[in-house]
């Protein structure tokens, strides 16, 4: 017989076998199906295994292996793989393979398919514009239409700086962080301390505060703006009726003092809401075992509040100033809520805020101008300095007098 | 100062906590109010203190109706189960606060603050916060606080629960120790009767808000007026039989155990472990069980259908006897009624 006979007898015959295999196999695994022990899985794991997995060893593998082992038995060979192929091999299998495998591992790649919608969001959302808007506040004179530039630059920065709108924006955010949200803490302190004490009627006028919260920004503001308003509005009908004269509060004869009034109330009112929620929840965590040993001590309700309510609050209070510090310094759609996209009284009268400044400089295609967008990149760098500046100093503050 | 309570009720909705409580606590004196769990001891602790306003029923300190008053005008200290030391204030913070709110000056009220850490062993540790304390020692600061305005009532709620075992036993005597060199009136609740009774000078024993028993811990224990008293007190617990008197003569089934002056009825028949004792002309039992441990031994037998326990001592007898001849020490039978009362037998 010739050689190729051979080998197509031998091809046939092993053909052969592995149909009877796979028949034996299925036979098997028909058994299991009856006594409800099959194991799919294995059963075609068990074949993979047998006619993929071992000849693949066999064939290519292990002639390879043999090939290798040989070659080491060679003078050079032996001093190659002693000297060179097993430090390399061993270094990789260490310090590459091995850690990449601890990191890449089953768990990585669970946690990687729950956390990759939110990582992608967060990346095209919100790194991806971070990092490019702190890049793009030092290029010189950057167009967006053809994305070209004169290198960079630290000049956006000292132009914001010099322009007349900036020092009064700096102003304005500055009396709305520092004026509002020391007010609301207070207030919704307060009116929690209050709404906890009360017996009946508690989840309803729980309710009642918590109302503004889930209520438009800006319908509010319409509301405050008709409130407010010099002839019809209630404020100064409810004035009238205490015989006080008619108050210009936002219109085009009212003084700055009166529309950053008129302003603040409108924040402070909108802030409150959020703020009574988390410190009612947080007084009810309070045990009432300290008010108890307070009583049997005499101490007074304000003595009670200052001492005890306070300090096991502070958690709350520090948890609330942080955020609303923050918020604050964003503030924008509570000034363009009564006093519209112009953030000014008819009077003129400027009430915008940095976040208004940034926007001065891309809105109404303003952008297209070279160095526009770096300039407002630069404003937005500016306010995220300021607020980055102002957290640590809370969150300094706070270490100290935050009792956890 | 002598406490009295008139009627005092409590009741909180549907049920009744504390009903009808007519007592005195003697001045100067270690009182435990001792009960099973939701007996009211705790709320009428409470009640004394002014956090709970009585439904009914007068509360007097000495001669003063102190009812209407509010807890701090009654000059009283009150330790809660859980301390309630304010976590945020140091040590020091938290035994000047009650003298703050009486405003006495800041140099008096740091003598006097110096004066009960001494008193209570926790000086150094003036600057330490709460959290940074062991269970003993918050219970230290706890008692300093109620004891630095001078009060003239201390109460003490659970004050050993919320110890391990053998801090338990160590602040144990240390209240006993401070209440002496204080000589203030001192109620406390417990629902331990070991602890009521290793301490207080007098146990009032209460059950489902009605007082059962006023008195020294030993009287009420060798004299108990009624079953549930004679069965709440003593550990291992009384053994209880139902027995019957007949001819002056008191049976369990068969086995005559003593005599009595009362008339021929069916009893509750309660005998203390240790008021049994080995003697040749008393009746026989079989040992199911013989525990030896030091000095005492535990015979285990059955009596009348009950499981037995007898306390004797371990010299009384020899190796694993299988029958055993023993009697009842003479009046140390105590007999009650067999009605839901359990009162004692009176003729």
């Amino acid at each position: 017989m010739s050689k190729s006979k051979v080998m197509w007898k031998r091809f046939r015959e092993r053909l052969a076998e592995i149909r009877w295999e796979v028949r034996r196999r299925y036979y098997i695994f028909k058994e299991n199906v009856n006594k409800k022990t099959a194991k799919p899985k294995a059963a075609v794991k068990g074949l993979f295994k047998k006619y993929l997995v071992q000849p693949f060893k066999k064939y290519i593998c292990n002639p390879i292996k043999n090939g290798y082992v040989k070659f080491t038995k060679t003078k050079v060979g032996g001093f190659l793989h002693k000297y060179i192929f097993h430090p390399v091999a061993y270094f990789f299998n260490r310090f590459v393979f091995r850690p990449l495998g601890q990191v890449f591992n089953r768990n990585f790649f669970h946690a990687m398919i729950y956390l990759l919608p939110a990582l992608i969001l967060l990346c095209i959302f919100t790194f991806y514009p971070i990092i490019n808007s702190i890049i793009l506040a030092f290029y010189k004179n950057y167009t967006p239409v053809d994305k070209m530039f004169d290198g960079y630059t630290l000049d956006n920065f000292r132009d914001i700086i010099a322009r007349p709108g900036f020092v009064a924006a700096l102003r304005n955010t500055a009396i709305i962080v520092f004026i509002s949200v020391p007010i609301s803490v207070i207030i919704s302190l307060f009116v929690a301390v209050m709404l906890n004490s009360i017996k009946r009627l508690k989840s309803f006028f729980q309710t009642i505060f918590f109302l503004p919260y889930v209520t438009n920004t800006i319908a509010i503001g319409l509301v405050f703006s008709y409130m407010f308003d010099y002839r019809y509005g209630l404020i100064n009908k409810a004035l009238k009726v205490l015989g006080i004269a008619a108050i210009h509060w936002k219109d085009a004869q009212a003084s700055y003092f009166n529309a950053m009034t008129t302003l603040m109330i409108y924040i402070i009112w909108g802030s409150l809401a959020f703020k009574i929620l988390v410190f009612t929840a947080g007084l009810q965590n309070i045990d009432k075992q300290y008010y108890d040993a307070a009583k049997v001590d005499g101490t007074t309700r304000w003595r009670i509040f200052r001492r005890i309510t306070v300090p096991l609050l502070s958690p709350m209070i520090a948890y609330i100033t942080i955020t609303s510090l923050i918020g604050s310094f964003k503030t924008y759609t509570t000034v363009v809520a009564i006093y519209g996209e112009e953030g000014r009284t008819a009077g003129g009268k400027d009430l915008r805020t940095i976040v208004f400044y940034v926007y001065d400089y891309i809105m109404g295609g303003k952008a297209l101008n070279p160095g526009e967008l770096s300039r407002g990149a630069a404003a937005s760098l500016i306010l995220f300095g300021i607020i980055l500046v102002f957290t640590l100093i809370q969150l300094y503050v706070s270490k100290k007098r935050v009792h956890y | 100062m002598e406490v009295r309570l008139e009627g005092l009720t409590k009741q909180f909705d549907e049920t009744v906590a504390v009903d009808n409580l007519t007592v005195t606590l003697e001045s100067g004196k270690l009182i435990g109010l001792l009960g099973p769990s939701g007996c009211g001891k705790s709320t009428t602790l409470y009640m004394i203190s002014g956090l709970l306003k009585p439904t009914k029923g007068r509360i007097y300190f000495d001669d003063d109706d102190v009812t209407d008053l509010a807890p701090e005008k009654r000059g009283i200290g009150l330790v809660f189960q859980n301390y309630a030391l304010y976590p945020h204030m140091t040590v020091l913070q938290n035994i000047l606060f009650p003298l703050e709110n009486l405003r006495i000056n800041r140099k008096e009220a740091l003598a006097r603050a110096v004066e009960m850490a001494e008193l209570v062993g926790i000086k150094e540790l003036f600057d330490r916060k709460p959290a940074q304390l062991s269970g003993g020692q918050q219970q230290r600061v706890a008692i300093a606080r109620a004891l630095v305005k001078k009060p003239r009532v201390l109460l003490l709620d659970e004050p050993l629960s919320n110890l391990d075992a053998r801090l338990r036993l160590q602040t144990r005597e240390e209240i006993k120790r401070i209440q002496r060199e204080v000589g203030i009136t001192t109620i406390f609740v417990t629902h331990d009767q070991e602890e009521a009774m290793s301490i207080s000078d007098e146990i009032i024993v209460m059950n489902k808000g009605v007082l059962q028993q006023k008195g020294a811990p030993q009287h009420v224990y060798n004299h108990p007026i009624n079953l549930f008293v004679s069965k709440f007190l003593g550990n291992p617990p009384i053994n209880t039989f139902e027995g019957s008197i007949k001819n002056g003569k008191i049976y369990v089934g068969d086995v005559e155990l003593g005599v009595t002056k009362f008339k021929d009825q069916d009893v509750i028949i309660g005998i203390r472990p240790e008021d049994f004792r080995v003697d040749e002309n008393g009746f026989m039992v079989k040992v199911d069980e013989i525990d030896c441990i030091g000095r005492d031994t535990t015979l285990h037998f059955t009596l009348g259908g009950e499981h037995t326990r007898a306390l004797i001592p371990s010299d009384s007898v020899l190796g694993n006897p299988e029958y055993v001849h023993i009697s009842v020490k003479p009046d140390k039978i105590h007999l009650f009624n067999t009605d839901e009362a359990g009162e004692l037998v009176n003729e």
